[in-house]
C-alpha cells in the first residue's frame, strides 16, 4: 500500500483554468491531471494531452466488421448452401450492402466503446477515487502529485492561488 | 473565448450557473416521486396490462385473434412498426446529426430524445416478433446452420436486412446513449446522500472522475459515434421501406420510398419528441433549459420535413398516373376515393396542412399550439402507414379477392399497449435519469446564456482573502 499525495488546485471558470494551466506549466511544475465537470475546449492543449488513436482503432473495427459480413453471406449462400432465390446469382453482391452496411456500423460502434472504456479503466465499481466530488458539479479541479522531499508545498500553494485558484487542498488516496 | 451574435436568443435562460444546471436536473432525481408522476405512472401501467393481456392471446391462440385475413396479410402489426421505428429517428437525428452540424440546441433536449428512440424501437419489435406467431423460434431469423443442415438465411431478402438493421440500430442507440449518461451519472453519485443511490449510481457512473484525459477521448468516441449514426439512421427507414419497395404490389412498388419514409420518419418522430418535451418541461420546472428556442427550432424540422412528405405523396400520385400502368393507377385513385378515402384524407390532412401551419412565427412559438399539431402529426403519420399497407392489399390484381380490413379487439390492445409499454420505460427513465444531459448544457452555458461569463482571470480573483501574493503586483 502505498499513499499518494496530491495538491488540489479548485477553480471555477474555464479560461481562468486553461491560463493557469499554461503559467503552472511555464513555471516547470507538472499537472497530474485536470477534473472538470464537462470537456472544456482547449485543454487538450494546453495539458499536452496526445490526439487520441482511437479513430484508428474505429477504422479498423469497421473493416473488421466488413470482412467478416462480406465473408460470411459469400461463404453461407455463395459456397456452403447455394440456392437459386429470385434467379439472382448466388453471390448477389448488390443484396449483400445493407447487412455488410449494418455489420460495418455495428463493429466499429461497439469496438470503439469497449476500447474506450479499456484504455480509460471505466468498469462498474462502488468506490469510485474521485478527488474532489464538486469536480462532477461546478469546479475544475487541478491535481499536482507532492513527491515527499522534492515538492515545494508552499511554492505550488503560492503559484496556485497567482494563477485564480480559489482555494487550495491537500489530499491523500491510497492506491 | 467565443463571439455569438446578439441577435441569437440565448438557450438557457434565467441566468443559470453550472451549479443551478446540477441542482434542477438532479432535483427530481433525488426526490421522492411526485402524485402526478405516479398516476401517470398507474395509467401507463394499466395500458402495460392490456398489452401483455393481448400479447397472451396472441401467442396462446395464434395470430387468428387478429383481423388480418388472406388478401390483407399485413396490417396494424406493420403499421404500427414502421410509425414506432419512424419515431425512433428523430432521436438518432438529434444526437447525431446535429452533434455533427454543431447545433447548441440539440445538448438540453438530445437526453430525452435518444431515450425516446430506444423506448420506440423496443416497442417497434414488438410487432415483427408477435407476427411470426412463434416469437420462442426468433432466433431464427439469424443465420444460423438450419437446425442445423446448413440452409442459412437469406440475404437477399429486406426482412433480413431489417433485422440486421433494427439490432444495429437498436444496440448502437443504447450504447450511444448509455456513453452519455455515464459523466451525469457521476455528478448524481457525487451528491447522492442515500446509500442505495450512492452504489447504484457508483455502479452505473462505471468510474467516472471527468479527468482531462478521459474527456478527450469521450469527445472523440462521440464524434465518431455520431458520424456512424448518421448513415445508420438514413439506413434503417431506408431498409424498412424496402420491405415494401422491393415487393411487386402497385402501391409499394415505387423507387421513391427510401427518402420518402426518411424524411417521414423524421418528421414524425420530431412530432413525438415535441409532445414529450412539452409535458416534461413543465412537470420538471425545465423551461430554462427546454426554452421556446428549442421548440421553434423543432418546429422548423416539422415544416420542412412535413413539406417533403407532401411533395412525395404528390409525386407518387404523379408517377402512378404517368407510369401509365393501370394497376398502378387504379391503386391510387382507390386510396383517395376508395372505401378507405377517409385514411387517406386523414393523412392528408394531418400531414400536409397542419405543419404548414409553422410558418407563422406566433404558432411556432406557442406552446399550446405546437402541443396539438404534434398530436396531429403524430396521428396522420400513422395514417400514412395505414394507407401505404392496408389500402394497397385490400384491392389487388384479383378482384374476386378484393375485401376490406377490419381490426381486431387485439389489434387494438396490443397498439394501445405497445403506448403503455413506451411511457412505461418513459416515465422511469424520466424519474429515476436525468433528462437534461447536464455537462453538454454546461459545456454551451457561457456562449448560450444571454448572460456575461466573461471572467477576465486577472481581475476576476485578485482580491479574494487569501490570494497573498497577487496584490503587489
Amino acid at each position: 500500500m502505498t499513499n499518494k499525495k496530491y495538491i488540489l488546485g479548485v477553480y471555477d471558470d474555464e479560461d481562468v483554468l486553461l491560463q493557469a494551466i499554461e503559467r503552472i506549466r511555464e513555471a516547470g511544475t507538472k499537472i497530474y491531471t485536470v477534473f472538470s465537470p464537462y470537456p472544456v475546449h482547449g485543454i487538450d492543449d494546453a495539458l499536452g494531452i496526445e490526439r487520441s488513436r482511437l479513430p484508428i482503432a474505429a477504422f479498423l473495427y469497421g473493416l473488421t466488421g466488413l470482412a467478416f459480413a462480406l465473408w460470411m453471406q459469400i461463404y453461407m449462400l455463395g459456397f456452403d448452401w447455394p440456392m437459386i432465390i429470385g434467379g439472382k446469382p448466388h453471390i448477389a453482391l448488390p443484396a449483400f450492402i445493407p447487412v455488410s452496411f449494418e455489420l460495418t456500423v455495428f463493429f466499429t460502434a461497439h469496438g470503439m466503446v469497449i476500447t474506450f472504456l479499456i484504455v480509460c479503466g471505466l468498469y462498474p465499481r462502488m468506490k469510485v477515487p474521485v478527488l474532489d466530488v464538486r469536480s462532477t458539479d461546478d469546479k475544475f479541479i487541478m491535481a499536482i502529485e507532492v513527491k515527499e522531499g522534492v515538492t515545494d508545498l508552499n511554492k505550488i500553494n503560492t503559484l496556485l492561488r497567482d494563477n485564480g485558484a480559489i482555494e487550495v487542498n491537500e489530499k491523500e488516496v491510497t492506491a | 473565448m467565443q463571439h455569438v451574435s446578439p441577435v441569437r436568443e440565448p438557450l438557457v435562460t434565467g441566468g443559470k450557473t453550472y451549479h443551478d444546471i446540477t441542482e434542477d436536473v438532479s432535483r427530481q432525481v433525488e426526490a421522492k416521486p411526485n402524485i402526478r408522476w405516479a398516476i401517470a405512472l398507474a395509467v401507463a401501467l394499466f395500458f402495460l396490462g392490456i398489452f401483455i393481456y393481448s400479447v397472451y392471446r396472441t401467442l396462446w391462440y395464434g395470430i387468428g385473434e387478429w383481423g388480418l385475413n388472406k388478401t390483407v396479410d399485413w396490417a396494424w402489426d406493420i403499421t404500427n412498426f414502421v410509425w414506432w421505428v419512424g419515431i425512433g429517428h428523430a432521436g438518432t437525428l438529434i444526437s447525431a446529426v446535429l452533434l455533427l452540424f454543431r447545433q447548441k440546441w440539440r445538448s438540453s433536449i438530445n437526453r430525452a430524445a435518444e431515450a425516446m428512440t430506444i423506448f420506440a424501437v423496443i416497442c417497434a419489435a414488438m410487432f415483427p416478433v408477435l407476427h411470426m406467431g412463434r416469437p420462442w423460434l426468433a432466433y431464427w431469423v439469424l443465420p444460423l446452420p438450419n437446425t442445423y443442415g446448413s440452409l442459412w438465411a437469406n440475404f437477399n431478402s429486406p426482412l433480413l436486412w431489417d433485422v440486421f438493421a433494427i439490432s444495429t440500430y437498436f444496440t448502437v442507440s443504447l450504447v450511444f446513449w448509455y456513453l452519455g449518461l455515464v459523466p451525469d451519472f457521476a455528478t448524481i453519485r457525487d451528491r447522492a446522500t442515500g446509500p442505495i443511490a450512492r452504489r447504484a449510481y457508483a455502479l452505473l457512473s462505471l468510474g467516472w472522475t471527468g479527468s482531462a484525459k478521459h474527456w478527450s477521448r469521450y469527445e472523440t468516441v462521440s464524434l465518431i459515434l455520431a458520424g456512424v449514426s448518421t448513415p445508420l439512421v438514413l439506413s434503417v427507414h431506408t431498409i424498412v421501406s424496402m420491405d415494401f419497395a422491393t415487393s411487386v404490389i402497385p402501391g409499394w412498388h415505387t423507387t421513391i420510398f427510401p427518402p420518402y419514409f426518411v424524411a417521414g420518419a423524421i418528421f414524425s418522430g420530431f412530432a413525438m419528441v415535441l409532445t414529450l418535451m412539452l409535458i416534461t418541461r413543465d412537470v420538471f420546472r425545465l423551461k430554462d433549459y427546454i426554452t421556446l428556442e428549442h421548440i421553434e427550432s423543432m418546429n422548423k424540422i416539422i415544416i420542412v420535413t412535413g413539406s417533403i412528405v407532401g411533395v412525395a405523396y404528390i409525386t407518387e400520385f404523379f408517377i402512378a398516373w404517368y407510369s401509365g400502368v393501370e394497376y398502378e393507377q387504379y391503386a391510387f385513385i382507390n386510396r383517395a376515393t376508395g372505401p378507405y378515402w377517409w385514411a387517406y384524407w386523414s393523412m392528408m390532412t394531418c400531414n400536409v396542412i397542419t405543419p404548414q401551419l409553422f410558418w407563422f412565427r406566433k404558432i411556432r412559438r406557442s406552446v399550446v399550439a405546437t402541443f396539438i399539431i404534434s398530436i396531429f402529426v403524430n396521428i396522420g403519420m400513422w395514417f400514412e402507414r395505414f394507407v401505404i399497407i392496408v389500402t394497397s392489399l385490400h384491392r389487388d390484381y384479383l378482384p374476386s379477392s378484393w375485401v376490406m380490413f377490419s381490426p381486431s379487439i387485439i389489434d387494438v390492445g396490443i397498439y394501445v399497449g405497445t403506448l403503455g409499454l413506451f411511457f412505461t420505460l418513459f416515465l422511469l427513465f424520466a424519474k429515476y435519469f436525468p433528462v437534461v444531459n447536464m455537462f453538454e448544457v454546461k459545456t454551451i452555458l457561457k456562449s448560450s446564456s444571454g448572460v456575461p461569463h466573461t471572467h477576465h482571470p486577472d481581475t476576476m480573483h485578485a482580491h479574494s482573502p487569501n490570494n497573498h501574493s497577487y496584490d503587489d503586483k
